[in-house]
């Protein structure tokens, strides 16, 4: 038995690396600093170690060339999950590439509240060591925070700081969603201020929040019950601060045309900073790979993670490649689902022909034609994932001996095979 | 496998060779002298060609997260250039910034066979190695960023000592692999976080009481004092403001004699007469440069079209975004360690502005008298894309086709400048010496940038062609260590370069001060921050080159 420490975890997003886990033979048991996001999924057993095949065991060659064969007659074929880690999508995309696949990662339709606002307007955004170091006042918009990360505010707010002095001082606001715990309370016991409002009624709230800060007149005394003189209460608020932070995860903004909120908040940053006044943006995410798709696939494509090959190079489209609409339209022929992360999510049920490249213990509802057991990065084998800001990578460690193959192993194969059949 | 290349022209500036006719011998991957039982596996008769060792970009932004925003941020220019797969290569897009795999390509039917990213963030160099891993054919490497990571400014604000500050600046280099330290605004992006909005070169951040000039003085010195070949990579302070050309010359006369690389020098070239107020310093640059030899430049030329910038000086890039084009823009705060600006821009010949910079980064070229202490860069992607360089070196070889341009650009801006009047046009070796020898010599490379035996085979043949653009677009042959890559301006088979670094020696006791910063400050532990060797290896297709140190 051996205690790893300072473990990194592609799990939870926001790039913990301070947790100890102590490994036995292949089970793992977190000791150290672990959470409800990060325990259950370093502790998960393994039970498959063997690809199948129509549902019997077989070997991973074997496994591999019955991908291999099933992939070469398609048409398009869709590369859905890719949950994986940098290594792992670069040969995800290499096979997309071979065999004129679409690939979409499947956080994407929160994802592209992002993606929409940034590639129409752009943004003003910080990271998590400058959140840690200067942020004075946090204001959290259609979150429930602690419940995406629950060590979000252990690690970066309540705690030490380059730049201010009494870190129990900083302010914490909620936007809409209410706080499901108290994470976000200070340590001298004030609780975070929480103006609620219904998640769809965000859009007229932040844009009286926006035209607020821009000196805009409001009629309306109050916006989806929040009355208007709390709302200009935190453009004060914002414009005093000596470093704000506006946070939100696109997910979570889960009403039709979300963008329009993402791309308002994300302009009433830059309007602050017009005003001389240092705000900044925050997107939560980097959930099992997803920045990480997007980053590989943006540095090997241009364009973020749902994008087709089948004209022979990249097309992205955020509507339109999406793996469910494909599904559900008759236009995908085959479906390749990659998840190394976590066994419960498993790819969508259709009678296409499946091949899944999945963390051993996912349970099908229906037996995929070709199912191949991978390590998961961090765990089995070591790799590279993007945290939530994106900008920092973290090295995964590999912490014990499982033999199960990595993802790029898997799909290098099956990419090698297309390539000679 | 041996191989002979008969009968070239050869240009070989590090051997002090200009358009003299001699074979060459491939062996193992490198240049050999003649063996004595001459029977060549393969021989190309190049009589007639011209012959210089691969091009080396010594700076363009290839790597790393603020260029991976820049793909991001602009799906409509990717739109114009698909780039499909074939049996060799893999698909991807080109234009403005290309995908990683263009990238390469791209380059390699250009002749050049290695490309160096000047900004690699310490936080985001392994994103900058996992992206210059993916770019094939090339070479790669890095300068690494400091001088407004606030591990730097608290040492300064502490005085500490250079010794201090050496072991930290070469703990830093070893930590991100790279092989050269840049400093963007020095200070400047530190500053922003405080909502400074500009920093002069005797201006304090306000938070740590540092100006860019003491941060520029203790850096030059630790680069030098650590052995480093490549002299303090500086993106001055003031870019793109008018009358920076002051700043600029202070900054040269403030260094005092320590090397220094100042880049991308068009964009801080500039005065503030004439009706615009906006003007012309190349003259006073260039002869700034030609008096001081402690200073090496690249010009960062632009040209005509659209593009994207895309700059660690979020200060810079903030105050700029108005002139977004399309309108739309991104700028980070990054880490207590650096930032990042993105503003994609398109220059016009009939903007007075833009023309005039155009102007005076070829005037800047022309008026530099050393080839071997200027560089040919545009700052891809911010001045233009990689793949003008055909374009640019015939606007230098060719003063009848420059002043053809130099009609077309606006009336005012051609008023504004010297260019029709410079004479100047520039030779193959001064060519070779801007894009090959001068770039390996300046930036250390060992058996890099040179054609005599004992080099690594990097070879590029062109047909000679008056129209120099035509001729530098489309080499007859491309050999990456000794590997025919490229023929007739095409990829006919790929391959994986080397990493190039340097291994400055520190003190081991460096590390507790940062163990300690890190532990109480940063969100990474000071293990999982390093880059170990394996990260750029492990997959079997890169490999790291240690190049010696100086003295
Ligand atoms: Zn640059």
């Amino acid at each position: 038995m051996t205690e790893i420490t300072e473990v990194p975890s592609p799990f939870c997003g926001i790039g913990t690396d301070d947790l100890s886990i102590q490994v036995d033979g292949v089970s793992l048991k977190v000791t150290a600093n672990g959470c409800a996001v990060n325990t259950p999924l370093f502790e998960h057993a393994i039970t498959d170690t063997r690809p199948r095949v129509d549902g019997k065991e077989a070997s991973l060659e074997a496994a591999v060339a019955k991908a291999a064969d099933l992939l070469k007659g398609t048409k398009l074929p869709v590369i859905g999950g890719c949950a994986t880690d940098v290594n792992g999508m670069r040969g995800l995309l290499a096979l997309a590439d071979r065999c004129g696949a679409v690939v979409d990662n499947m956080n994407f339709v929160g994802a592209r509240n992002n993606f929409l606002a940034l590639q129409d307007s752009g943004w003003m955004n910080t990271t998590l060591a400058e959140v840690k170091n200067r942020c004075d006042l946090l204001l959290v918009v259609g979150t429930d925070l602690e419940a995406f990360a629950p060590r979000f505010f252990e690690r970066y707010l309540w705690t030490e700081a380059m730049f201010l002095e009494d870190t129990s001082q900083r302010q914490v606001i909620y936007l809409g969603k209410a706080p499901s715990g108290v994470a976000s309370t200070s340590p001298n016991g004030t609780k975070a201020h929480v103006l609620e409002c219904a998640t769809v009624d965000l859009p007229e709230v932040m844009a009286v929040l926006r035209a607020l800060v821009k000196k805009q007149p409001i009629r309306a005394e109050s916006v989806a019950g929040i009355a208007v003189a709390d709302l200009q209460a935190i453009a004060d608020q914002l414009k005093a601060a000596k470093y704000g932070v506006v946070t939100w995860a696109a997910g979570a903004l889960a009403y039709s045309q979300a963008e329009l909120t993402v791309q308002m908040l994300s302009e009433m940053v830059k309007d602050l900073n017009d005003q001389n006044v240092r705000c900044s943006g925050l997107p939560l995410a980097g959930k099992e790979g997803d920045q990480t798709a997007n980053q590989v696939c943006g540095w090997t494509t241009g364009y973020p993670a749902r994008t087709r090959f089948s004209r022979g190079y990249p097309e992205y489209d955020p509507f339109l490649n999406d793996t469910r609409e494909l599904l559900a339209s008759g236009e995908a022929d085959t479906l390749v689902w990659v998840q190394a992360f976590n066994p419960v999510s498993v790819p969508p049920v259709t009678d296409l022909p499946t091949i899944v490249v999945g963390r051993s213990g996912m349970t099908f509802t229906k037996e995929p034609d070709v199912f191949i057991p991978v390590g998961t990065p961090g765990i089995d084998h070591a790799g590279h994932a993007y945290r939530m800001d994106n900008v920092v990578a973290i090295r995964l460690k590999k912490l014990r001996d499982s033999g199960l193959p990595s993802t790029a192993d898997v799909l290098n194969a099956i990419e090698r095979q297309c390539r000679l059949g | 496998m041996l191989i002979k290349l008969s009968g070239g022209t050869v240009y070989d500036p590090a051997a002090g060779i200009a358009g003299q006719q001699q074979d060459i011998y491939i062996g193992n991957g490198r240049i050999i002298n003649p063996p004595a039982d001459a029977k060549p596996d393969k021989e190309y008769d190049l009589k007639g060609k011209v012959v210089m060792s691969g091009a080396i970009d010594m700076h363009t932004h290839i790597g790393g997260g603020k260029g991976n925003i820049a793909r991001t941020l602009l799906p409509e220019d990717h739109r114009q250039d698909p780039v499909a797969s074939t049996h060799i290569c893999r698909s991807g897009c080109g234009h403005a910034m290309p995908s990683t795999f263009v990238t390469g390509y791209r380059y390699a039917e250009m002749g050049y066979t290695a490309g160096f990213e000047p900004a690699l963030l310490p936080i985001n160099a392994r994103q900058a190695h996992m992206e210059m891993g993916d770019i094939p054919i090339l070479d790669k490497g890095g300068y690494v960023m400091l001088g407004s990571d606030d591990y730097l400014l608290r040492m300064l604000t502490a005085k500490k000592d250079q010794k201090a500050i050496n072991d930290y600046v070469a703990w830093t280099i070893q930590s991100a692999k790279a092989i050269g330290i840049k400093v963007v605004n020095p200070g400047g992006i530190n500053a922003f976080k405080f909502n400074q909005r500009k920093l002069d070169l005797d201006e304090q951040n306000s938070h740590y009481g540092v100006s860019p000039r003491e941060i520029l003085q203790v850096l030059a010195t630790a680069v030098k004092e650590i052995g480093v070949s490549h002299p303090l990579h500086v993106h001055g302070c003031n870019l793109g403001v008018p009358g920076n050309m002051q700043t600029t010359l202070d900054t040269i006369q403030g260094i005092g004699g320590l090397p220094m690389h100042l880049t991308h020098i068009q964009f801080h070239s500039y005065g503030t007469e004439g009706d615009f107020k906006f003007s012309s310093g190349a003259a006073q640059i260039a002869e700034a440069v030609n008096k001081n030899k402690n200073i090496t430049i690249d010009v960062g030329q632009i040209l005509f079209g659209q593009t994207v910038t895309a700059s660690g000086d979020s200060m810079r890039q903030h105050a700029n975004h108005k002139h977004a084009s399309p309108n739309k823009w991104v700028t980070m705060d990054i880490e207590c360690d650096a930032g990042c600006g993105v503003v994609p821009f398109k220059y016009k010949d009939q903007n007075f502005v833009n023309a005039l910079q155009w102007a005076i980064g070829l005037e800047t070229f022309l008026l530099v008298d050393d080839p071997w202490r200027i560089f040919l860069t545009t700052d891809h992607p911010n001045g233009a894309p990689f793949t003008c360089y055909p374009h640019l070196i015939r606007l230098l070889m060719d003063k009848s086709f420059r002043n053809d341009m130099l009609a077309t650009i606006h009336p005012e801006a051609q008023k504004m400048t010297t260019l029709a009047s410079i004479d100047r046009e520039y030779s193959l070796q001064e060519i070779a010496i801007m894009t090959r020898a001068g770039a390996a010599k300046l930036i250390g490379l060992k058996d890099r940038g040179g054609l005599s035996a004992g080099n690594w085979a990097d070879i590029t043949v062109y047909t000679d062609n008056p129209n120099r653009e035509q001729m530098f677009e489309k080499p007859d042959y491309v050999f990456k260590d000794g590997e025919l890559v490229v023929v007739d301006g095409k990829v006919v088979a790929t391959k994986w370069g080397t990493t190039h670094t340097v291994k400055p020696d520190f003190d081991p006791s460096v590390e507790k001060g940062l163990k300690e910063y890190f532990d109480r400050y940063l969100t990474m532990k000071l293990g999982n921050f390093k880059i170990s060797d394996e990260e750029i290896t492990e997959d079997g297709r890169g490999s790291i080159t240690v190049h010696p140190l100086k003295g």
